[in-house]
């Protein structure tokens, strides 16, 4: 059988290859999307201090380095039985909006968009920021200034942002100043006047061109797995229940401490990523004609399974992407606009956090804590969807256990059916045209999408 | 004329290359000024052409190579190689690269360990089929998890978890004006501002990080009784200082919480552990009665060699 590789895939954050095979008439027979190395964490960390866990696991992503630490040091105190005072909640909260801002800004302008801006065909070698930076030299300067200056709002207020310190088990290192929450909330205006502009931007003019070619190579139905508030299932990126919006519109609410109940991971020969299922689907099957367990995660899926979003900016994108796509939305292109739009959320519920009363509360640690044995579970939905934590702790708080679900994990079996989709749409039905890097660079647009 | 680079992560979080985005605007001036050909996070080269079924690696040659991460697969390995013989200059980037870094706890179990618990021990593993290096066009995994200095001549080493910007910045200018960079030499102590009373005396078990730490944690950083006077496991004593770039303080500690070594030890040769046990005595407390010390003392000097006898899986 031959065989195309494409060999990395690029303008992404992890490492990955894929390979197509073709049979003998030349149409796409099987792909596999093979993640190349698996890093480990959950069992080099067993026998450490529990405490000592969300300042190890930072580094399973330089890029989302907060959500592993909050929802690491959630899932220790679930574990050891720790309540944790409201500011440090609302403290813990404002900083994954903060860190989350920056991630989002990052994937859209460097990885994402220079195919929109520059084009799925340009030249590979200017198909990137550095094309982006001749082409649109002011937007480029704009999205790195606004990068940076929530970046060092949050790195004035925490001491390090690329592997914070500032969550520990208990409570939070430090409470936010007058002064602190007075420069957040100023740096914050100008920020969040670029992002409403780059929903705009994305909204009118970047994305619109390209939703008709996705919806030929990157359409297919799955489940969607967030978080919501249990209120009024409404959108909440830091804690909340778990749902699952299966694809003829059921609904499943469950806290994360079920999460066993709902998800099984398999794995196949070909990656060193394991792929996560629905486990009352009884297995998993990687077809897109007729997945069995699959189901997504990341901004599509979690703009699939709210009800509505709290604050109103969001809101209104919201509705306007629903009247648009309909609910849910499975074209795999709208990742980028449902990324926006919760870049849009993240800067109205930083400044609702920072204007709340409560924020500047001195009382950010809940006093010593024992170790002792426990069992819990602590998650957040990170920028790449759903973190699972679920630790177990012996009588000393030393880490028995400790099982990861992160977002791209959970992403992985409908990345994998979303680029054998897109390879047989683009390969088997292109008519004689050749294979040519513009081709293959669609196939990766699938996979962009998702910001692996 | 720009110099060419090509940069690569070998097993890494990609926090190195984030950390470079966070000089700013300044970043746009220093990228205008390198042409890099080979970047997967950001730029498209591939390692061959779809059609080549070979699964060969061929890196464009540069002046310049940068290389974060450590070597965890045989694909990294090869990967690496591929980069030493293509460029002039090669810049191991951040503790990984350096030491083995965190991951290196990983050789506290070994490979085989890993692979074991994600596809059996886990409890949410119904695995039915495991991934298969043999068969499966993914990388087999080295026993032990290595710095590129294992493998290769490192030009320019610059530490750290992640490397301050202002230090990958140092190196880059440095290599592009052909002289040595000027990095951090010191321990993380001798530019920490924290009140350094040392209690002595009394012999007393390390405090694990269980409770907020004496002082006020509004007062100014220069009024904060230090971590290891009270009796915390800082590694400060023994970690090379620079993660606050050229003006900052400590990063960890401006974040009101102790040192966990990521640059790495002061000096290459020195023993970190052994020196940290010696600080904890002087500071009045008992060595003998610190919990983990492989987790901490290891925690980014990357850990001593995995149990023997273990193959590539």
């Amino acid at each position: 059988m031959k065989r195309l590789h494409i060999a990395p895939l690029s303008r992404i954050e992890g490492h990955a290859a894929l390979t197509i095979y073709l049979d003998d008439q030349g149409n796409v027979a099987d792909t596999h999307l093979s993640v190349m190395s698996l890093r480990g964490f959950e069992r080099f960390v067993q026998g450490r201090p529990a405490e000592e866990l969300p300042r190890i696991v930072t580094r399973i992503c330089g890029i989302c380095p907060w959500q592993h630490h909050l929802a690491s040091v959630k899932a220790v105190e679930a574990a050891m039985g720790v309540t944790v005072p409201p500011t440090a909640v609302k403290l813990r909260e404002l900083c994954q909006m903060l860190a989350t801002i920056p991630d989002k800004i990052l994937h859209f302008y460097f990885l994402a968009a220079p195919d929109f801006l520059l084009g799925p065909d340009a030249d590979p070698a200017g198909r990137n920021i550095f094309g982006l930076i001749k082409a649109a030299p002011d937007l480029v300067r704009q999205a790195v200034r606004a990068r940076m200056r929530v970046s060092e709002l949050l790195e004035m207020f925490t001491g390090k942002i690329i592997h914070p310190v500032a969550a520990t088990v208990g409570g939070f290192t430090k409470p936010l100043s007058e002064d602190e929450r007075a420069a957040m909330l100023a740096g914050l205006s100008e920020v969040t006047a670029f992002c409403l502009h780059s929903m705009r931007l994305a909204r009118e003019k970047l994305l619109p061109p390209y939703i008709e070619m996705f919806r030929e190579i990157g359409d297919y139905a799955t489940a969607y797995l967030g978080t919501v508030r249990p209120q009024d299932g409404s959108l909440d990126l830091f804690d909340g229940d778990l749902r699952v919006l299966h694809p003829d519109g059921a609904m499943e609410n469950f806290p994360a401490s079920r999460y066993m109940d709902y998800i099984s991971e398999d794995s196949r020969e070909w990656s060193w990523l394991k792929f996560p299922y629905l486990k009352k689907a009884g297995g998993l099957e990687l077809d897109y004609r007729n997945p069995l367990g699959v189901y997504r995660v990341n901004t599509l899926a979690r703009l699939n399974v709210a009800d509505c979003i709290s604050t109103p900016q969001a809101q209104r994108e919201l509705e306007f992407f629903r009247r648009e796509f309909g609910r849910p939305a499975h074209v795999v292109g709208l990742y980028h606009w449902a990324r926006l739009v919760e870049l849009v959320y993240c800067c109205e519920r930083a400044e609702e956090l920072l204007r709340d009363p409560e924020i500047t509360g001195t009382q950010v640690h809940a006093g010593a804590v024992e170790p002792r044995a426990g069992e819990g579970v602590g998650h957040l939905e990170a920028p790449r969807g759903t973190l699972l934590y679920h630790v177990r702790t012996n009588d000393e708080g030393l880490l028995d256990m400790v099982n990861i679900i992160a977002g791209t994990t959970h992403n992985n079996a409908g990345m994998h059916i979303s680029m054998k989709l897109a390879a047989q749409r683009l390969i088997d039905d292109r008519g004689g045209k050749p294979l040519d890097q513009g081709l293959f660079n669609r196939v990766e647009m699938c996979l962009r999408a998702y910001d692996p | 004329m720009a110099t060419t680079v090509i940069w690569k992560s070998l097993s890494s979080c990609a926090g190195c290359e984030i950390s470079l985005l966070n000089l700013g605007e300044s970043v746009l001036d220093v990228l205008a000024k390198l042409d890099i050909l080979h970047c997967p996070l950001l730029v498209d080269n591939k390692y061959s052409e779809p059609l080549d079924t070979s699964r060969r690696i061929d890196l464009p040659r540069a002046r310049i190579g940068i290389v974060s991460g450590g070597v965890r697969s045989q694909r990294n390995l090869e990967v690496l190689l591929e980069v030493r013989s293509k460029v002039e200059v090669l810049i191991s980037l951040g503790t990984c690269a350096a030491t083995g870094g965190l991951p290196g706890l990983s050789n506290l179990c070994g490979a085989r360990a890993l692979t074991d618990f994600s596809f059996e021990q886990s409890p949410t593993a119904r695995c039915t089929q495991k991934p298969n290096p043999a068969v499966g066009g993914i990388p087999a995994m080295l026993p032990e998890f290595t710095p590129l200095t294992r493998h290769v001549a490192v030009d320019v080493v610059v530490p750290g978890c992640p490397p301050h910007p202002d230090w990958i910045e140092e190196a880059i200018a440095a290599v592009l004006e052909g002289r040595s960079p000027v990095l951090p030499d010191r321990s993380v102590c001798s530019v920490c501002p924290a009140v350094s009373a040392v209690s002595g005396g009394v012999s007393k078990a390390p405090l694990r990080s269980l409770r907020a730490p004496l002082g006020d944690p509004t007062a100014p950083l220069s009024a904060m009784p230090c971590f290891l006077a009270q009796g915390y496991v800082c590694l400060g004593p023994v970690t090379r200082a620079g993660c606050g770039g050229r003006e900052g303080a400590p990063q960890c500690i401006a974040g009101r919480a102790p040192c966990r070594g990521c640059y790495g030890p002061v000096r290459a040769d020195s023993v970190a552990s052994l020196d940290f046990l010696e600080a904890l005595a002087v500071a009045g407390h008992d060595p003998a009665a610190m919990p983990d010390k492989p987790g901490y003392l290891s925690r980014f000097t990357g850990a001593p060699k995995p149990p023997s006898g273990e193959k590539p899986s």
